[in-house]
């Protein structure tokens, strides 16, 4: 067992499957000899040869439209959007294809694929590489969108996803690719993709996240227990669809929800959390959901991006404001 | 200044019959033999009566949106005889020819036209894509099947096709570049119908032709007659064999012109040339085949009535069968959405059942 950051276990996963499963193809810009801009793929080319870790032409569609063709054949493609803000030129392959060819046939074509990308703010990247638009693609049914927020769960998950039998969107928040390592045991365990994890027991009020966001979440958690209030944490992981019995059950013992996501607030997955609890839990609410997010805004360039990007401190500040209905 | 010629191209012009069906010398065996004609005349009139049955269901509120291929037909059945059922096809919604040469059934495509998934449900050509209604999309999943019969090293081709107003669209080039690059069986076929709904070609290209958007891809380019099936067949053949073996990818241009409406939803009385559409009307494929049969003394107006009476009975039994086909059930929108139902989404399933016809 050793002891591996989130992009190590991402790789790890791969790895496993390439290793054990002759159906999963891997490819995408720059994954094959440069091992991805990020090194998710590292070392997995010269493992497993040209054939089966291929870099492609520079096209997106072309990345998500070929992954549709390969796996209507039955293999298991694992495609790699360098970044989440390049994704779009995917979109209509993703959304018009990947989505749907299972339904639309009644079940004679499937796509069992993994699209994977790195997502989010917080790496002082250039335009367009930190937007958080998960929602986007939790909207689409027919998809699965699915977060790690560290490394053992990113290779649970990431096992889960390339074995699962439909298109997953596999969004890596590249902010904790390397700030934290878990001993993992490579041993090809997955976790499921229908659960969230509760991460922390609390009785007084349930915070739910995912992805980066959920080490802001932990540390507020840690700081409201210093205060007297007692936080549970769940990691929603799986944000479409949403494992929702586990965060209802757990709304129901403390009586407080706020969700906490980097994403815009508007028409996000943090809006979906709200309106499932407010449809099915809202009688044993004791005060109003609250939502700590990023602002109804343009991702700001860099220099903004701390004020962009909620603080522990901003939930420290929402989650007082909901203690204080008693 | 040196100034040298780094890169160069041209494009070729298939044509064996003329449009009085006059053969060219050295026209290809297959077309020698007058069964095989006899039935691919047969499979371009069949395409026609179908057709017609089919807008007929549509204005008569017993179908949806219908695109017809009048004119056209030599395309699909062309390159659909030169198949085999081990090739794929992925096609697009003027691709009734071709499907149906593979083995999809008229009433499945009745029935996918008149708004069921069960029409895309193909029996018999079971790795065959359902028609891609996005314009281009096609072309690169067809780059992606190509892809995994290569990593198998299996011997069959893929053919896919789009309309020429379709290869302005950046997944033409992506698709066509990347089968290009890696070597991959594809046949990408245009229907060079001159129209995209209401737009002529001039509009989409500069280009003389739409078989040179291969040479850009480093691929190979040809421009065809479409309205001619022995050349259409002949191209294919060299262009399926040439993919089944390795040799990679080819792009055929069919020149064509659409002597219908876009779909059943478009009149092209608003925009298109009377005087045009009457001299292309000259150039069709039917005619031409006849003509060539006639001078092969292998068709005669008997024949043609005999022919004319069994079509009608094929394609009677096959809208009897789509008007009989059962009506779906509400679960059917929730059972193949995934191989598991989402537990958040059961309850849904469960309502609308409930609700039923209502």
């Amino acid at each position: 067992m050793a002891a591996i950051t989130l992009i190590e276990a991402v790789n790890a996963a791969m790895a496993y499957e390439l290793e054990h499963d002759q159906d999963v193809v891997l490819f995408g810009e720059d994954v094959g000899k440069n091992g991805g801009v990020f090194r998710a793929t590292d070392g997995l080319q010269k493992k497993y040869g040209k054939e089966r870790v291929i870099d492609t032409p520079l096209a997106e569609s072309m990345i998500a439209g070929l992954a549709v063709g390969m796996a209507a054949q039955g293999m298991k493609p694992i495609a790699e959007m360098q970044f989440m803000g390049f994704i779009f030129p995917a979109v209509d392959q993703i959304f018009c294809h990947a989505a749907r060819l299972r339904h639309r046939t009644r079940g004679r074509i499937t796509q069992p694929m993994v699209i994977r990308a790195p997502y989010g703010g917080g790496i002082h990247a250039p335009e367009h590489h930190s937007e958080s638009t998960e929602a986007l693609f939790s909207h689409i049914p027919g998809l699965k969108v699915v977060i790690p927020s560290n490394p053992s769960r990113a290779y649970g998950l990431m096992l889960a996803a390339i074995r699962d039998p439909d298109p997953v969107i596999f969004l890596e928040p590249k902010r904790v690719y390397r700030i934290v390592k878990h001993e993992v045991e490579d041993n090809g365990e997955e976790y499921p993709l229908e659960a969230c994890f509760v991460d922390r027991e609390g009785s007084d009020i349930t915070l739910i996240s995912w992805g980066a966001m959920m080490h802001e979440t932990l540390q507020a958690a840690e700081k409201l227990a210093a205060e007297g209030i007692d936080a549970e944490v769940i990691d929603v992981a799986t944000v479409s669809p949403i494992d929702m019995d586990t965060i209802l059950e757990s709304v129901e013992k403390t009586g407080r929800a706020c969700i906490i996501q980097e994403a815009p607030k508007s028409g996000s997955i943090g809006s979906e959390i709200a309106a499932e609890i407010a449809e099915k839990g809202v009688l044993n609410l004791l005060a109003p959901i609250g939502r700590v997010s990023g602002y109804d805004t343009v991702m700001p360039y860099y220099r903004l991006e701390k004020q962009y990007m909620p603080t522990v401190d901003r939930i420290l500040d929402e989650v007082r404001t909901i203690m204080e209905y008693k | 200044m040196t100034t040298t010629t780094v890169a160069s191209f041209e494009i070729e012009y298939h044509q064996y019959l003329d449009a009085n069906g006059k053969p060219a010398k050295d026209i290809p065996e297959f077309a020698k033999d007058m069964n095989t004609m006899r039935e691919l005349y047969r499979d371009m009139y069949k395409l026609r009566v179908f057709d017609a049955k089919a807008y007929a269901l549509q204005r008569t509120g017993k179908m949806g949106t219908y695109p017809a291929s009048l004119g056209q037909e030599a395309i699909g059945i062309g390159y659909g005889d030169a198949m085999t059922k081990e090739d794929v096809l992925i096609p697009y919604y003027r691709s009734t020819g071709g499907l149906l040469k593979h083995g999809v059934t008229m009433e499945e495509i009745l029935l996918y036209w008149g708004g069921d998934e069960a029409g895309s449900n193909y029996s018999v050509a079971k790795e065959d894509f359902p028609i891609c209604v996005p314009i281009a999309n096609q072309i690169i999943h067809a780059s992606g099947v190509a892809k995994a019969i290569q990593m198998r090293k299996q011997k069959r081709a893929v053919v896919t096709e789009i309309g020429e107003g379709g290869t302005s669209e950046g997944d033409f080039y992506e698709g066509v570049n990347v089968a290009g690059i890696w070597n991959l069986g594809v046949v990408f076929f245009i229907n060079n119908n001159q129209w995209a709904i209401s737009v002529p070609t001039d509009i989409q290209t500069a280009c003389e032709t739409y078989a040179q958007k291969a040479i850009a891809a480093g691929v190979e380019g040809i421009q065809v007659d479409g309205n001619d099936i022995v050349a259409v067949r002949e191209v294919a053949n060299y262009a399926l064999e040439k993919a089944r073996n390795g040799g990679g990818p080819t792009v055929i241009e069919a020149i064509t012109y659409r002597l219908c409406d876009h779909t059943t939803a478009d009149d092209a009385s608003r925009y298109d040339d009377p005087k045009v559409k009457e001299e292309a009307w000259k150039n069709e494929p039917l005619v031409r085949l006849r003509k060539y049969l006639e001078k092969n003394k292998a068709w005669s107006d008997k024949d043609e009535e005999a022919m004319k009476e069994e079509v009608a009975k094929e394609v009677d039994a096959a809208v009897k069968a789509y008007e009989a086909a059962p009506k779906p059930t509400p679960e059917l929108m929730f059972d193949h959405l995934y191989a598991e139902l989402p537990e958040l989404t059961k309850p849904q399933r469960e309502a609308a059942i409930k609700r039923g016809a209502k």
